[in-house]
């Protein structure tokens, strides 16, 4: 399929011609713009923060060169943070992207209810984590939620104190985030398989394909761009996964759930501890970029070629 | 069908743009104080709008700015993201140093007029006016005095086992053990960073005496932080973790008070605002509740004040809010009317103790006289010892030993690196 | 365009015995599914029709004894947030005015960036998309204090119009890349077919594209206005105060006092409220999950 390039120009240069080419730069240029500034230009102003000695408001004054990445590394709740954000992200990513294709898949099945049921899926985005965090808090709780609710129905040997347990609780936090947004994951797998041509399902069908052949062969492969949004969707939340951190564990039991968005805001806002807190979050980009870049480049590469 | 729904939408956002955003005629040559603060929940709000309603007597209007959570963290970071904007609140509900944190920045007004027509200077305790000035001049208006080392008792309970108020750790361990036997959770503790360093702090000065506490944690002596003093220190934390019921973590304090009131747990370390919940569920104290100074730290008062600190405006007219505000604040009868609900005492010293309970008239005995004892200390736990930076890195040793196997000495140790880090 | 319903363009599925152990299976799965999302909601629910002692008594599925909805009314008209008793009714009009603006013109942003990413390529138009893409994955809290010095600047703090500026521009890469990769699967015949006719870029986009995105449009819109309307920190770090304040900065000034008895109906109940707007969003957008609106345009 060929590009829609600038018009071929045959000598004449017309006004709407010249408009048409500088239109849809012009169109996409505040949104450039306002990333330049607001993305890329903060993230420089961070950079600058993180080797200076600021406290609690900027010091841009106050040169520190690295100490405040030494220190960084000397701080044992950093290394904790990082390998919870390695554990929840790997699993939140991985989980509910299965999850959510599963679902989605199961949904496209031409199912009645299927109303009642997306909805249901969905829900759970809709509502505020400050809120779900305590209802989670109650159904994790070892004494108040699902372990004395299967004592009370008789399974007294059951528990579940992974909340409370210092090396188990990140995972709890994992089945409350993997909950909250799975349902948004199959939202858009959901839009993907409904937008494939249904001519493409029609003569796979009258070339007899199974129904699982159909979609591990022809449906999921189409669905490359759905999965580059899902893993965005789902990377952009693990990385800010700081509202339910706060809410189910606040970094506890002891320091064992900390995750480097709640370590940035302690050290900057809490700590008064602003060019560590800088430091921490170049860092945390620097690392997300070594992982993201990449997969982005393999994908938009791969995104041209037709 | 779609273009008329595209149309419609576009035109009513229109049309609601235009009146939301609309220019109000604002009055902005009134006199209005904007007052950012944490007392969201009900007791403490009630206290507070009785100042909102004795401003307005005076024809100040009050605009609310709450914001929740954590002690005041969240309240911080608005804070700084409106200073930042050029867009100060009148007054902010500010903690111990990060009084002068802010007062070091340049954005805070000049009270000392009024202070010295009022004569604050004497009304104020020493201990309180360090944090209510800064570089001489006055810039908070303090609320409050809480005593945070208090272990309060369910008399009830107390009686059932037979036992009495403990006035150093062998009879606190006595105590404990006779809770145990008795099939009561000795002590009600939730598990969050800042109780377990609230305790922290009244173990220190039990163990380790007033110049100790000063030592380790306001002068911040390495030699002093990991010393065998606090190594013994941390050997009490670690019986007291002991006590404790298996759900602690992450339960909210007033939750762990709750225990105390329905007779599930015998004790609880927490300072005064506890009182607050005793008070509200009926318990009178002295009388149900019993209010002693943790065993052994009984010639120390740690202090955590309330302060709102003052703003510098450039409006006229809200800068004589802003001084009615602070006038209103230190006035007797707001002082008296506030702290009787907040559980703590007033910083005014002028109040009489006569409608405050046993254990506030107990606070303010020793408020006034630990004057010129020395036995007014900052409570490092809330933010009056040392910055900020350094309580949280004590804030995590400690909240790491107790939810740990970790052994005294490798503690003390970890809190002299910790703070050392932090300074 | 004719309107299409749900079930009247399927996939025609092989039919046998198999087919229909198979359906069993699927609802099975299906319903398991629903009942562990729909776990909390119950307990939400469940606690805002009790009262405060039978929240105490009882334990987390434990149905009110006598339901009430006292909690409710008092969650919007009467709790206190701070020192305002009124509930939460009138926060709730500042985020609604916050919201749709925000959603609506980070969503056509997003359609004509898609737009020009894909139907009008030019050199370099890939790292653009790269470059706006990775705007995704910034935590907010970096750009907190930068970004409160730009709203000052522009004399946009503490109000409505600054969060909207703000949500706009942080949700640029999102919409941008829903819309991007949904155009880029649309067939390029119809636009040059369109061109040739003489078209211009605005008239294809509307005339072309953008009724035939429905689907992309609703995934757009349910986050974008799950994320804005949810949002906590920007809320209450540039509208803390009273005028502006969203109904998240409201709900958390009621769930999270520090002190006194906490009074989970309510809290419960509020939260419900507060989420009430995203779920009917929910709800209508569902209906758009249309397959096969691409069906009749190919064949031209």
């Amino acid at each position: 399929m060929a590009v829609i390039s600038e018009p071929a120009a045959a000598g004449r240069r017309s006004p709407f011609d010249w408009l048409q080419t500088i239109l849809p730069k012009l169109v996409l240029a505040p949104s450039f713009a306002v990333t330049i500034v607001c993305v890329y230009g903060f993230i420089l102003f961070t950079l600058y923060l993180s080797m200076t000695n600021s406290t609690m408001m900027p010091r841009l004054d106050s040169w520190a060169g690295l100490t405040q990445y030494e220190k960084l590394w000397a701080d044992p709740k950093w290394t904790i943070s990082l390998v919870n954000l390695a554990i929840y992200g790997v699993l939140y990513i991985g989980i509910s992207t299965a999850i959510g294709l599963l679902l989605a898949i199961l949904l496209d099945q031409r199912i009645r209810i299927e109303g009642a049921l997306r909805t249901i899926y969905l829900y759970p985005m809709a509502i505020s984590f400050i809120v779900t965090g305590t209802a989670w808090k109650w159904i994790l709780n070892p004494g108040l939620g699902l372990d004395k609710l299967m004592h009370d129905l008789g399974w007294t040997s059951f528990t579940f104190d992974w909340l409370i347990n210092g090396d188990m609780a990140i995972y709890t936090i994992v089945i409350a985030g993997i909950w909250q947004s799975s349902g948004f994951v199959m939202a858009m797998f959901l839009a993907g398989l409904r937008g494939v041509d249904s001519d493409i399902l029609k003569a796979a069908a009258i070339d007899g394909a199974t129904l699982p052949q159909t979609y591990r062969r022809i449906i999921i492969p189409l669905m490359r761009p759905v999965f580059l949004s899902a893993f965005v969707v789902s990377a952009h939340l693990a990385i800010k996964s700081f509202d339910l951190v706060m809410a189910l564990t606040a970094g506890g039991p002891g320091t064992s759930t900390w995750m480097p968005a709640l370590y940035m805001y302690s050290l900057t806002f809490t700590r008064n501890q602003m060019g560590l807190g800088a430091a921490s979050a170049v860092i945390m980009l620097a690392t997300i970029s070594a992982i993201i870049v990449p997969y982005l480049y393999s994908e938009l590469r791969g995104g041209r070629r037709d | 069908m779609f273009k008329t729904y595209f149309t419609a939408t576009a035109a009513s956002l229109l049309a609601l743009a235009a009146a939301a955003y609309a220019p109000s005629a604002a009055a902005q040559a009134q006199e209005e104080v904007e007052v950012m603060h944490w007392w969201t929940s009900g007791g403490e709000a009630a206290a507070l709008n009785v100042l909102k309603e004795q401003l307005q007597k005076e024809g100040v209007t009050w605009k609310d700015a709450p914001v929740a959570g954590g002690g005041g963290d969240a309240a911080m970071t608005a804070l700084r993201a409106r200073v930042t904007a050029g867009d100060k609140p009148t007054s902010v509900q500010l903690l111990g140093l990060s009084v002068h944190d802010w007062a070091a920045e340049g954005v805070l007004a000049d009270l000392t007029p009024l202070a010295e027509k009022e004569h604050w200077a004497d009304h104020i305790p020493p201990a309180i006016q360090a944090f209510s000035t800064y570089d001489g001049k006055w810039v908070a208006a303090p609320v409050n005095i809480h005593r945070t080392n208090w272990l309060w008792i369910n008399k009830k309970l107390l009686d059932k086992v037979g036992g009495t108020a403990p006035t150093n750790w062998d009879e606190f361990q006595a105590l404990a053990k006779k809770f145990k036997d008795a099939g009561i959770t000795p002590l009600a503790h939730g598990g969050q960073p800042w109780q377990e360093s609230t305790i922290f702090d009244a173990i220190v000065v039990s163990v380790g005496g007033n110049d100790f506490y000063k030592k380790a944690f306001v002068d911040l002596d390495p030699a002093a932080l990991g010393s065998d003093t606090m190594q013994k220190a941390f050997d009490q934390l670690r019986v007291l973790r002991g006590w404790v019921d298996p759900n602690f973590s992450g339960r909210d304090w007033n939750l762990a008070s709750a225990m105390v009131i329905n007779g599930e747990a015998g004790m609880q370390v927490m300072g005064d605002w506890a009182k607050g919940e005793f008070i509200k569920a009926g318990l009178k104290p002295g009388v149900d509740i019993v209010c002693v100074p943790y065993p052994g730290s009984e010639k120390a008062f740690l202090f955590n004040s309330d302060q709102f600190a003052m703003f510098s405006l450039d409006d006229k007219a809200r800068q004589d809010a802003q001084l009615k505000l602070a006038s209103a604040i230190e006035s007797p009868s707001f002082q008296e009317s506030f702290n009787l609900v907040k559980g703590s005492i007033p910083a005014n010293t002028e109040v009489k103790p006569d409608k405050f309970d046993p254990c506030g008239q107990k606070s303010m005995a020793d408020r006034d006289a630990f004057k010129s004892t020395g036995g007014m200390l900052p409570s490092l736990a809330h933010g009056h010892a040392a910055s900020a930076a350094v309580k949280g890195a004590i804030y995590d040793v400690v909240t790491n030993f107790f939810n740990s196997d970790q052994s005294s000495a490798d503690a003390a140790k970890a809190l002299a690196d910790a703070v050392a880090l932090a300074k | 365009m004719a309107a299409v319903t749900e079930a009247s363009i399927m996939v025609p599925g092989p039919r046998s015995g198999l087919s229909v152990a198979l359906r069993w299976l699927l609802f099975a799965i299906l319903g398991v599914f629903a009942l562990i999302y729909l776990f909390p909601l119950f307990v939400m629910v469940v606690t805002s029709l009790k009262t405060l002692d039978e929240v105490r008594a009882g334990n987390l599925l434990s149905l009110p004894p006598n339901p009430t909805l006292e909690p409710w009314v008092s969650a919007w008209s009467t709790t206190c947030v701070g020192l305002t008793c009124e509930g939460l009714k009138g926060y709730f009009l500042n985020s609604i005015l916050m919201t749709v603006p925000a959603v609506a013109i980070s969503a056509v942003l997003g359609a004509l960036n898609g737009y020009v990413l894909t139907k009008w390529r030019f050199r370099g138009d890939g790292i653009v998309f790269a470059l706006i893409l990775f705007g995704c994955f910034i935590p907010f809290q970096i750009v907190l204090l930068p970004m409160a010095r730009t709203l000052g600047l522009l004399g946009l703090a503490s109000s409505t119009p600054g969060l909207i500026f703000i949500h706009v521009v942080y949700g640029l890469c999102f919409t941008t890349l829903f819309f991007r990769n949904y155009y880029a699967a649309f067939p390029n015949d119809l636009v040059k077919s369109a061109m040739i006719d003489g078209a211009g870029f605005f008239r294809i986009f509307w005339r072309i594209l953008l009724p035939n995105s429905i689907p992309i449009i609703v995934v757009t819109v349910i986050w974008q206005f799950t994320n804005i309307w949810n949002d906590f920190l920007f809320g209450v770090s540039f509208a803390g105060g009273g005028g502006a304040m969203p109904v998240t900065v409201a709900l958390n000034n009621i769930v999270n006092s520090s002190t006194g008895v906490k009074e989970y109906n309510v809290h419960m109940a509020a939260a419900i409220i507060a989420a009430l707007p995203t779920l009917v969003v929910y709800v209508l957008a569902g209906r758009y999950f249309v397959r096969g609106l691409m069906a009749g345009a190919v064949k031209g």
